[in-house]
């Protein structure tokens, strides 16, 4: 790996912290958000819109565009934030349509509704399976893009994904990146206790993937190291796919709710919402 | 069309496989058509006609193994790329273990996946494990979703390219082999969601889909020979319902008796009381079926005579009722 363009890195630090407000703003507005895994997720997500995916918000159906599916689905509103930031709808837009009737922004996303989601999703351990269906379409019409799926750590419980996993290293798709959000939480406590997924790069291994250990997932050097050392897109030879295992902190940014799995999902009083405005402030990297 | 479109059942009796002929139709629909993808789980065993179509068409053919949650995911995946999935296993596994990517991948995401449901009702002859009973229900509860069960091969070919065109989701289910043919021609109309007049009657109308129309008919020629006249209507497709041609048979019949390989509960049956019930036309009722029980075990000929809904059973039935 190359030394990472530190002037990216910087920019898309700037553009984290102002999500994470972004989103700390959303919840307070609307009443409740899963900021846990969305703050965990934050990190990976700016870098993957704002420099790496191929995604262009004026054209979202661009059909070279790179595809992206959100298997952990209830962390769609980290997307909303972002594809408003990206000027697709407007935060006002955002905010009245969240969770009402009539409203397009569901606590998951519906694809049919927002542009810029390729699936709709929720019920987890179903990404995987869908990213393969477009990595093999990929395949058929030797498109140039790439299909991600993000999927949460709690979620690899679900079989479903082992059998995507297991077909995907199978047919070794070169046009398929899993992330795993192992921010090692989930909705009911710590991955490990509930039941243990490590030695998880091993079971991702043995299924014929070839596995990218991001020791700080939410350190955005890291970060664009990994996704721009990727091997370029080829739809057609055969070659292992490719798990980035990237090992966050849920509640990322918020000390107060960093590893603490009461922050999966919930509302935000004024108070609360100020505090970690400026918390998230203080947590801005100075790099000049 | 032609005064009379089945056949007369004294007379002639072929059979032929469902199985057989829309893979037949899918090999040569696939040679033009690339966006056609052909989905199987363990299902193309050497000299098969799935293995033929894994051998013409390599790039649109995919093998999951046993795993159908995960070909309806993929197929779902290929759908939202412009692709159309035929996803092909037994219906027990399909309709049961993968209801949750069929509601999710397939129905929520609103692709036009085709999934073929194989050995329905109890024509597997494998026991409660292998007979799919629940298929009617659970596909008519999911929104956005079509269910059909052809009345018999040929029809099936004939849905097979009628389902090229149109929109959104769908099961389709079929038999396990060689089922009797209830068409003597193919010189008839097929619309999905529009029932088909399969005989006249104007004492008692039966409802039937899949094989329930094939054991209708048995019961509605052998009561013409008595001089009662019953009407048969091929509701082949159970979701969305042709409730305009059952509002006329309860008005000009008054007595509708549903015949269906499945679970009386949640299937044709229930479909066809709703919407009669609810058309607010006095009509007598009967749904003929498997009586919410995990049925015996047997050859489904003798199963549905064990049931009551072979020819002789809904005969009986009628002129309990009539």
């Amino acid at each position: 790996m190359g030394k990472p363009d530190l002037e990216l890195v910087a920019r898309l630090e700037e553009k984290a912290v102002d999500i994470r407000k972004q989103l700390i703003e959303m919840t307070y507005a609307i009443g409740h958000a899963h900021l846990g895994g969305s703050l965990s997720l934050c990190d990976v997500a700016v870098a993957l819109y704002y420099h790496f995916l191929r995604f262009d918000p004026q054209n979202p159906k661009d059909p070279d565009r790179d595809r992206l599916i959100l298997s952990k689905g209830h962390c769609g509103c980290l997307f909303y934030n972002i594809f408003a930031d990206l000027g697709m709808y407007t935060k006002e837009e955002l905010y009245n349509g969240y969770n009402r009737i009539g409203g397009r922004f569901g606590q998951h996303p519906n694809r049919k509704y927002i542009e810029g989601f390729e699936a709709s999703t929720g019920s987890l351990g179903h990404g995987l399976s869908l990213a393969v269906g477009f990595a093999f379409s990929g395949r058929m019409d030797r498109a140039n893009w790439r299909v991600y799926c993000i999927t949460g750590d709690g979620e690899l419980n679900e079989g479903s994904n082992w059998e995507a996993i297991m077909f995907a290293g199978h047919h070794r798709f070169g046009n398929l990146v899993a992330i795993v959000d192992r921010n090692k939480i989930q909705g009911n406590g710590w991955t490990e206790e509930t039941v243990r997924l490590e030695p998880l790069a091993d079971k991702w291994e043995a299924f014929g993937w070839d596995v990218i250990n991001v020791e700080d997932g939410n350190d955005m050097e890291q970060i664009v190291d990994v996704l721009g050392s990727l091997p370029p897109v080829d739809p057609v030879t055969p070659r292992r796919p490719i798990c980035i295992i990237l090992n966050t902190v849920k509640g990322k940014g918020v000390a107060f709710m960093e590893n603490e799995p009461k922050w999966h999902a919930g509302g935000l009083s004024a108070e609360k919402k100020d505090e970690c405005l400026r918390l998230i402030e203080q947590s801005r990297k100075v790099r000049r | 069309m032609p005064d009379r479109i089945t056949w007369d059942f004294a007379e002639m009796l072929s059979k032929a496989s469902a199985r057989d002929l829309f893979m037949l139709k899918l090999l040569e629909l696939a040679e033009t058509n690339k966006d056609i993808v052909y989905i199987c789980a363990d299902g193309a065993p050497k000299g098969s006609k799935q293995d033929e179509f894994r051998k013409r068409y390599p790039e649109q053919f995919i093998e999951v193994g046993i795993a159908e949650p995960n070909a309806i995911g993929i197929a779902a995946g290929l759908a939202l790329c412009g692709k159309i999935p035929f996803v092909n296993a037994f219906g027990p596994f399909l309709s049961v273990r993968a209801t949750d990517q069929i509601h999710t991948d397939m129905a929520y995401n609103d692709v036009p996946v085709r999934v073929i449901g194989t050995h329905g009702g109890l024509t597997s002859g494998g026991g409660p494990t292998h007979y799919t009973v629940c298929d009617y229900a659970i596909m008519r509860s999911i929104p956005n979703m079509t269910m059909v069960a052809p009345a018999d091969a040929n029809q099936c070919v004939k849905l097979i390219e009628a389902s090229l065109t149109y929109p959104g989701p769908m099961y389709i289910r079929v038999a396990r082999g060689e089922e009797p043919l209830v068409y003597s021609t193919d010189d008839y109309d097929y619309r999905i969601g529009k029932a088909i007049i399969a005989k006249e009657g104007s004492d008692a109308t039966i409802v039937g889909a899949g094989i329930g129309v094939y054991n209708g008919l048995v019961a509605a020629q052998r009561l013409e020979k008595e001089g009662i006249s019953v009407r048969v209507i091929d509701m082949h497709t159970i979701k969305p319902l042709d409730t305009e041609t059952l509002e006329k048979a309860a008005r000009e019949t008054g007595l509708i008796i549903t015949v269906e390989d499945h679970n009386i509960i949640g299937g044709l049956g229930a479909a066809v009381a709703e919407a009669v019930l609810e058309s607010g036309i006095p009509c007598k009722f009967k749904r003929l079926g498997i009586p919410d029980v995990f049925a015996e075990l047997g050859d489904p000929e003798d199963l549905y005579a064990y049931y009551g809904y072979d020819g002789a059973g809904i005969c009986a039935q009628i002129k309990k009722m009539l």
